[in-house]
């Protein structure tokens, strides 16, 4: 299945500019694994040494942050975005 | 002048030119400011403080933006009050308050948005934006008016009526989302990719917003005659605040205007939104983020970006973090209004409520000098005190009545 991915702008370099891809998978782990397939570099940005998503690194399926759901194993539905979005402060 | 020397990524190490970048491109971590400690420190003393404006600026050494002419509405240099009748009540000894109620649009928010605006200022930006639990809106929308900027704020849709009034009445864009905060701010962080032109200031110019918090710090030393305080007690939102407040004291240490010395420093959360304090507890180093559910809702992010930094600082100084219940919020403004005549809005009372809680625990000891911050005004949040307090009773305009509803016992509102 084709999903669509929201990069951001820190990420576009590997996209050459482009704020949307469309990758496949089924889950949000093996979208963002065939994200780095398609433009290497998203792995060792988005993952640490264990495979885990970096500290400031938020992934969002639809409207909802991954880690609300089943984390990387989270199933996508058709139709649905995957965001990457870094951390931002405020209050 | 200014004593920057460029940005670094807080995770890696990446080095970044004084621009307006938040994260690191490699790895998503914030980036920090550097700073060229030995020249301030041959540049700054306490006497070259004191010669400055009573505002935040005259620690412009130590800020990352300097301009003759700062977007200034007066922010900082807030009250310190030594707190002799809250320390009795919670049995502490040596209390002192930071009143930062006393800022231009009453919350420490103008600490962070002065700094912010003047150096989006700087760079050249037209336009500020913000995701915002309220106080960040106020002071957003009213520093761009100020600086005759445009303002673009974007507010959970559910906020306390003043702190929308607040925001609106300046004149820029205020967007209410219907979503938590922590909607709101991903929404922004989305927002800043598509239009690099607008300074989000906790997206896009955070690096230099969130320096102003050290303002905090310097003030507290320098009201306490330089001297530092033993333990410092400072609610939790982003985390960005604590963080800023422990650095800031370090700065100070290391341009010798303070000697060094180990400072304490605990954080406050409200039992509804209580990330921080639930991975302190545990003893987890991931911070789980939660759907809050509080009254206080200027410390509504679930998701609090610089929460790992926060639970590092309050772990690595020997403080502690504890949460407490929308009740004992409540308690905490009425005990600080009514100890010591400053109103606090619920992030506020969440200091006090937690302040109290730690020293009934041992953790704030009586031994200790110890400020707390007070970071937001009442007038803000009225609503949260809403069948709680109210007139003591309600008369015709008679000497009877008065007699018969209050006669002679007026202490402490004790006749209600």
């Amino acid at each position: 299945m084709s999903v669509a991915v929201r990069v951001p702008t820190q990420l576009r370099t590997l996209t050459g500019g482009t704020g949307e891809v469309e990758v496949e998978g089924a889950t949000v782990g093996e979208v963002l694994q065939a994200l780095d397939t398609a433009y290497p570099g998203f792995g060792e940005r988005l993952f640490d040494d264990e495979g885990q998503l970096r500290r400031f690194v938020n992934v969002f399926l639809a409207d909802e942050d991954v880690r609300f759901l089943d984390g990387l194993g989270t199933p996508i539905a058709p139709g649905q975005t995957v965001s990457i979005v870094p951390a931002v402060a405020g209050g | 002048m200014s004593f920057v020397t460029g940005l670094r990524c807080r995770e890696c190490g990446r080095r970044y030119p004084t621009e307006a970048l938040h994260v690191c491109d490699f790895c998503f971590g914030p980036l920090e400011v550097d700073y060229d400690y030995e020249r301030i420190a041959a540049s700054v003393s306490a006497a070259s403080i004191a010669a400055g404006p009573r505002t935040i600026w005259r620690y412009r050494d130590l800020l990352p933006v300097d301009d003759a002419t700062p977007v200034d509405l007066g922010a900082g240099f807030t009250p310190l009050h030594r707190a002799d009748r809250l320390a009795a009540e919670l049995g502490l000894g040596e209390l002192w308050i930071k009143d930062d109620t006393a800022n231009p649009t009453g919350s420490f928010k103008d600490r962070v948005v002065s700094v912010a605006l003047t150096k989006a200022r700087q760079l050249g930006f037209k336009v500020a934006a913000c995701a915002s639990t309220g106080n960040l809106a106020n002071s957003v929308a009213a520093h761009a008016a100020r600086a005759g900027m445009t303002s673009i704020v974007l507010i959970p849709h559910d906020l306390e009526e003043a702190k929308v009034t607040m925001t609106a009445v300046y004149g820029g864009t205020v967007v209410a989302v219907r979503g938590s905060y922590d909607d709101v701010n991903r929404l922004c962080a989305e927002l800043a990719s598509e239009h690099p032109s607008w300074a989000f200031v906790n997206v896009n110019v955070r690096t230099y917003y969130s320096e102003g918090s050290k303002t905090l710090a310097f003030e507290i030393a320098e009201q306490l005659d330089w001297r530092a305080p033993d333990h410092v007690v400072v609610p939790i939102a982003s985390g960005s605040q604590l963080t800023k407040v422990a650095k800031g004291f370090g700065e100070l240490a290391k341009v010798g205007l303070i000697d060094p010395s180990p400072i304490r420093v605990s954080g406050a959360q409200a039992a509804g939104c209580a990330p921080v304090a639930t991975a302190f507890a545990s003893g987890a180093d991931a911070i789980a983020p939660v759907k809050p559910k509080t009254i206080a809702k200027s410390l509504s992010i679930g998701n609090p970006a610089d929460g790992w930094y926060a639970l590092d600082t309050i772990r690595r100084s020997g403080g502690a973090c504890a949460a407490v219940t929308d009740d004992e919020v409540l308690d905490g403004i009425r005990l600080l209004a009514r100890t010591e005549g400053i109103f606090a809005e619920t992030a506020g009372g969440v200091t006090i409520a937690t302040l109290a809680k730690l020293a009934a625990g041992g953790q704030v000891r009586r031994d200790e000098r110890v400020v707390a911050l007070v970071t937001g005004h009442g007038l803000k949040t009225v609503e949260a005190l809403s069948g709680t307090v109210g007139p003591t009773a309600t008369i015709g305009p008679t000497l009877a009545d008065f007699d018969a509803a209050v006669g002679d016992d007026v202490s402490n509102g004790a006749s209600r």
